[in-house]
């Protein structure tokens, strides 16, 4: 136990003083942050569906909540389920055999709602295109609000991405 | 000669690992298979082609492991034959395989169970995407999907369904479980949900964009697919890539292995209900990670290693920040395991939680770092050694207890592996090219690529076509031998105890669903 606390102690907290701190990252934070508040009142509750990406994104979505990029410090939550989500963030091109997986959960969350389209996969499909097994691009199955492109976006693009859906103003839902 | 004693006629493959090519007649393939296992060796893929093209019918190809090298076998079945003997009862992996290729082919083993693998709604059952005469382009009409899992039927005994999606941030696919009380008593998987028709996209493809394909088979191992790819490539234009760009492969490799391993190692800790561990642990990733972008220009190494080599040179100062980098890592990680191990209640969610015998995993042939934590000795690198690991020596880590607790050892003792490997490296890289031109590869011809990955060996077997682009490219992940052991890992396990197992192997969905 004493060196767990002490470990805590040495780390200090990294989320204000990264080692090279990112001037980009700061300014979508903040920005962030009050657009949280002011419309969400203080909470935005995302749910991710993985649609059929290669696993790349998730794993920069998974980064969001290391200690440098802290998103729930900034209020946003990733949730179990579609049903008390604000925000949907869809990742890889959509699959044919996620396609009514991604509709479903689209069809379960309250109106209104946003969608975000994460990767060069969520944008136009990447490299994996349109075919048999592939629907492309996440707009050609469920409605799309903004779609971040990368392969795969970084944690500050991703950051970027839902404050631009969320300052777009709320959508009108499906 | 690993595979002297059967009764074949190989040849060997040039390249950087020990491989050889062999015909079969597919009637033949239960005894050969059979001789193989005896011989201590293990199926690492099993896929079909379409060679309609060439005035045959269809092939079936089968990947067989040793220690010492591999055998790619083809096995032409005569046009219009679809049947091929069942491989399953000798090898339990190639079940799943099988199934597959049927979904895709239509080529049909006479095994017990015939149900879709791949194949949900997408397309009907008459119709076989990856033939030829399929145009890439064709969508087909949506099916009802009504696939049947086994049900266990007894007193007290109900179903949790369980995905595609799931609670968190993973990929997707369908767990069924089978309980009573809280008790697992079965677990089914159905997985192929994230398939995109890979294979189908590969053919046709110029070689070098085929190399950014397959570094998105599954995006957490990258480095792994794009080396496994480039190396199947630069077997069959018979270019050997230079020293200085083998070092950077191997560098580039266990850093994928490291930032791996920590983040599973921070997941790990979360799901044992230490929140502090996916704290600390995700920081020391994200170190990482802003190093790979700063020394390689991205932060998961994509296309990063290329055909003939790799994209991006290191020079002194960078050399030296990678050693720095090693050097805090060590012991921080260090630090970090004593808090693991000292942390009576992480222990205690991690031992005997999700234990895979280990003969359980050798009747399953369970590879890659699950498999070493269930007293499977398979690590390429300490192995067939493909360069530059034929130079570096790499210490195999295996344990025996195979619960999550050993799978926790392994990943803390492959992180100091791979650290001493980058040191190694960097000790021995001398100044040189890091590309060798692919001047002209020729048509019809085949090349392995295997790679052993922060989860298991990567396979690529590739056939080159004509005019620069690609014949047919198969891509086996090793999850395919794996995804079977986590079933038997939960069985007895209570419910909760399952997210903690899945994520102790961590395998991957897109990585087999292809
Ligand atoms: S955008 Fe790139 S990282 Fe994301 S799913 Fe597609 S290929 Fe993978």
């Amino acid at each position: 136990m004493y060196q767990l606390l002490k470990q805590i102690a040495t780390v200090g907290i990294k989320t204000e003083a990264p080692p090279q701190a990112d001037e980009a990252l700061r300014v979508v934070s903040q920005r962030l942050k009050r657009e949280i508040l002011g419309m969400f009142a203080g909470s935005l509750a995302i749910r991710h569906v993985d649609a059929g990406s290669c696993n790349g994104c998730e794993l920069e979505i998974h980064m969001l909540n290391n200690p440098y990029y802290n998103i729930e410090g900034l209020g946003i939550k990733f949730v179990a389920s579609p049903r008390h989500a604000d925000l949907l963030l869809v990742t890889g091109p959509v699959s044919r055999n996620m396609e009514l997986a991604l509709k479903r959960t689209f069809d379960a969350m309250p109106a209104p709602k946003l969608v975000v389209a994460v990767g060069d996969c969520g944008c136009s499909g990447g490299i994996f295109g349109e075919s048999y097994a592939s629907c492309g691009r996440v707009g050609n199955v469920i409605a799309v609000d903004v779609a971040v492109p990368g392969c795969p976006p970084t944690p500050t693009a991703l950051l970027q991405g839902i404050l631009t859906a969320i300052s777009s103003g709320r959508h009108g839902g499906a | 000669m690993a595979f002297d004693s059967l009764p074949l006629k190989l040849t060997e493959l040039p390249g950087a690992v020990p491989a050889w090519q062999g015909l079969a007649s597919a009637a033949d393939l239960p005894d050969i298979c059979q001789a193989v296992k005896n011989q201590g060796g293990r199926l690492a893929a099993l896929w079909g082609t379409d060679e309609q093209d060439r005035e045959q019918g269809y092939a079936l190809h089968l990947a067989l492991a040793k220690p010492e090298g591999m055998l790619w076998l083809r096995a032409a079945l005569p046009a219009g034959e679809l049947q091929y003997p069942d491989l399953s009862s000798i090898f339990y992996a190639a079940g799943r395989m099988q199934r597959a290729a049927r979904d895709l082919l239509g080529i049909d083993a006479d095994a017990a169970d015939r149900r879709p693998w791949l194949r949900h709604a997408a397309w009907p059952d008459t119709e076989y995407p990856l033939r030829r005469n399929v145009a890439a382009a064709t969508v087909f009409e949506k099916c009802t999907d009504d696939y049947r899992f086994v049900s266990v039927i007894g007193d007290g005994v109900h179903e949790i369904p369980v995905g595609p999606v799931h609670a968190g941030t993973i990929e997707p696919g369908h767990f069924r479980f089978s309980i009573v009380g809280e008790k697992v008593l079965r677990l089914e998987e159905r997985l192929g949900y994230t398939h995109k028709g890979v294979d189908k996209r590969f053919r046709g493809m110029p070689f070098t964009e085929g190399a950014k394909l397959a570094g998105r088979i599954s995006g957490d191992s990258t480095v792994a697919y794009a080396w496994a790819y480039c190396m199947a490539l630069e077997s069959i234009a018979a270019v050997a890539p230079p020293a200085r760009a083998l070092w950077l492969r191997a560098l580039l490799l266990e850093r994928e292995r490291i930032a791996n391993h920590l983040g599973d190692l921070g997941s790990l800790g979360n799901d044992g209900g230490l929140a502090f561990g996916l704290a600390q642990f995700t920081r020391l990733k994200e170190d990482v990670l802003r190093l790979n972008h700063r020394l390689f220009g991205h932060r998961y190494l994509m296309d990063r290693i290329v055909p003939g080599g790799v994209a991006c040179d290191l020079d002194r100062s960078a050399l030296d920040a990678i050693e720095r980098e090693c050097d805090a890592l060590e012991l921080e990680v260090r630090l970090l395991r004593d808090i693991y191990d000292d942390h009576s209640g992480l222990q205690d969610r991690f031992l005997t939680c999700g234990r895979l015998t280990p003969n359980t995993a050798s009747k399953l042939g369970v590879i890659g770092l699950a498999g070493r934590a269930s007293s499977q000795a398979w690590d390429l690198r300490a192995q067939a050694q493909p360069a530059p690991y034929n130079l570096l020596d790499t210490h195999m880590k295996t344990h025996k207890n195979g619960d999550v607790a050993a799978r926790v050892i392994l990943r803390f003792d492959e992180i100091f592996e791979s650290l001493r490997l980058i040191r190694a490296v960097i000790e021995r890289i001398a100044p040189g090219e890091i590309a060798a031109p692919l001047l002209s590869v020729a048509a019809d011809k085949s090349g392995l690529g295997w790679v052993e990955g922060w989860r298991g060996e990567s396979v690529v077997a590739l056939e080159s076509g004509a005019d620069g682009r690609i014949r047919s490219c198969h891509a086996h992940d090793p999850s395919w031998q794996n995804w079977p052991a986590l079933a038997f890992a939960v069985f007895n396990n209570i419910v909760p105890d399952f997210p903690l197992i899945n994520k102790s192997f961590n395998l991957s969905y897109s990585g087999c669903d292809l």
